[in-house]
């Protein structure tokens, strides 16, 4: 592993969007009303971790009942299982420091949001979303299935409070590396093992790679200049979320960023303005608060801004200059 | 057209899975006739674009009275190896407010490759229900297998079409027993025939025998 490799991943860790977090007007019940609670939200983490945080800053204000809490800007109730950095990235094209969000601690929308009971919640929609990586890269969820109870614990103790060496301690036991980085073998080459004749033949036959990828698209439906002007969403309707391993088969070509988004979506891509990248329908191209070169080899991109549930999550902004679902 | 994929671990690609689709729903309405009808819901242009592998296949408003327990047992184990009866056990009633009402989607997942049930259930006023609710309309033996079963581990996730909380069974158990229900078989136009068979039991839902038939 190289160093360059370890810091970017690092980052991506350590990453947080400062919040203001306001109590719902519905849920006050004291004069004056609580302040906002000011608070670091980890990229990595999910939204109702917060909770431990939040609900003793905003008790005394609530009325008497059970609290659930649930959350939403701008008035769109967030998904708590996309990881809190995806939302920022998603839904604030022109990023707000600090986020300004509305926090409920009652009447929870169940008919738009999965229930979510707590950190156990949190949890299972984690694991589900590695067994689901894990079956997207090796065929079969089972080395997640696998796992002792001490170290799914460790390990989601570890996402939960940002532990990036337990984390990776115990993530590679799951043996889910998904792709060779080419860019650090160009770097530096001397870290390729020399080919013999047997190895020369193995790589000139087919392999292909499954790497775990979430795209959220938002249809702007207008031609923008500038971010600042795109208006904040009302429904997820107008988010659409496809959820496709991308595909690399290993003939030596290099695979970029570019390749990748295009292999998802490929209706945006035409042959005339094959260089120009994203000049055309898509608009912007984000991951992990950044909106990396599309030359970028693929396997960087993933190996290092990849969601502890070892995913690639990216957003994309497209002006297809029609409404969507129409 | 049909691929060998199937037969070697289970699972299809998503245009076989519309070809399967289309196949499987074909066969019902024709031979399920009284029963409402599995239709492909195109969602072509949901991206903006047009795109020809979106969609998933529907039944709406499949009515299951409550306290049935008697009913689904009849006679019939749960083990899949049995040869299915013809007999439908549940029937479209609009008179009866005794029971609920159901919606199936099986949704394309690109992770595991396999069709996915995702279902919907409420009450005749509307009100959706809850698990421990569903649980009562299932036959007891796959209430039971519910416990502690994999492949038909209930959780809510997102309809990956409509955006809301669906119920779903998981997934991640499926290709291991369809390459095992398809070792003698290797069209994947059979394929939702054959895996629907093992999911359809979960409700109580059965296939009319000639829909099982080559």
């Amino acid at each position: 592993m190289q160093g360059g490799e370890k810091e970017a991943q690092r980052y991506v860790w350590d990453g947080a969007i400062p919040l203001q977090v306001h109590l719902h007007d519905s849920e006050v019940t004291t004069l004056p009303p609580p302040p906002p609670a000011l608070i670091l939200a980890p990229r990595i983490g999910y939204l109702p971790l917060l909770s431990s945080q939040l609900k003793p800053f905003f008790s005394g204000a609530l009325p008497p009942g059970v609290d659930t809490i649930w959350f939403e800007y701008k008035g769109l109730p967030l998904k708590w299982y996309i990881p809190t950095g995806v939302l920022f990235d998603l839904l604030c094209a022109e990023p707000e420091r600090p986020w300004n969000l509305t926090v409920h601690f009652r009447g929870y929308p169940g008919n738009i949001l999965i229930p979510c009971d707590g950190e156990d919640s949190v949890k299972w929609s984690y694991i589900n979303s590695l067994k689901e990586a894990a079956y997207i890269i090796h065929g079969s969820s089972k080395n997640v299935m696998n796992m002792s109870q001490p170290d799914q614990v460790e390990l989601w103790r570890s996402v939960m409070n940002g532990k990036l060496d337990t984390y990776n301690r115990i993530s590679s036991k799951l043996k889910l590396g998904i792709i060779e980085d080419d860019f650090s073998e160009k770097v530096n080459p001397s870290l390729k093992a020399p080919h013999t004749v047997n190895e020369t033949e193995a790589t000139t036959t087919l392999k292909t790679s499954r790497i775990p990828v979430r795209l959220y698209l938002c249809n702007t439906n207008q031609d923008f200049e500038n971010l600042e002007t795109v208006p904040p969403f009302e429904t997820w309707d107008q988010i659409s979320y496809i959820n496709r391993p991308v595909e690399i088969n290993k003939e030596g070509k290099y695979f970029t960023l570019y390749d990748a988004v295009k292999s998802i979506l490929p209706e945006f891509f035409h042959p005339a303005d094959e260089e120009e990248g994203k000049d055309g329908v898509i608009k912007l191209v984000r991951i992990q608060g950044i909106e990396p070169k599309m030359e970028i080899p693929f396997s960087w991109v993933v190996n290092n801004l990849m969601n502890p549930d070892y995913f690639l999550h990216i957003c994309v902004y497209i002006n297809a200059g029609r409404p969507m679902g129409t | 057209m049909a691929s060998d994929q199937a037969t070697l671990d289970g699972s299809l690609s998503s245009t076989d899975f519309q070809n399967s689709a289309n196949a499987f729903a074909q066969k019902w309405n024709e031979f399920n006739s009284g029963f409402p009808e599995w239709s492909w819901i195109d969602c072509s242009s949901r991206l903006g674009f047009h795109r020809v592998t979106e969609g998933y296949l529907s039944l709406q408003h499949v009515f299951f009275p409550r306290s049935i327990e008697e009913e689904h047992d009849e006679g019939n184990s749960n083990d899949h190896q049995e040869p299915f009866d013809t007999a439908t056990l549940v029937q479209s009633n609009n008179d009866s407010n005794d029971g609920d009402w159901y919606d199936f989607h099986v949704v394309y997942s690109s992770s595991y490759r396999v069709p996915v049930l995702y279902f919907h259930a409420q009450t005749s006023d509307g009100q959706p229900l809850n698990v421990g609710e569903i649980e009562k309309n299932l036959p007891t033996k796959s209430s039971d297998v519910l416990m502690d079963s994999k492949w038909t581990f209930i959780t809510q996730q997102e309809h990956p079409y409509l955006n809301r909380p669906w119920y779903m069974l998981h997934p991640c158990g499926t290709s291991e027993w369809m390459k095992l229900l398809l070792a003698d078989h290797n069209s994947t136009d059979r394929y939702l025939v054959s895996w629907f068979t093992v999911v359809g039991q979960v409700f109580g839902l059965k296939l009319p025998l000639e829909m099982l038939k080559s």
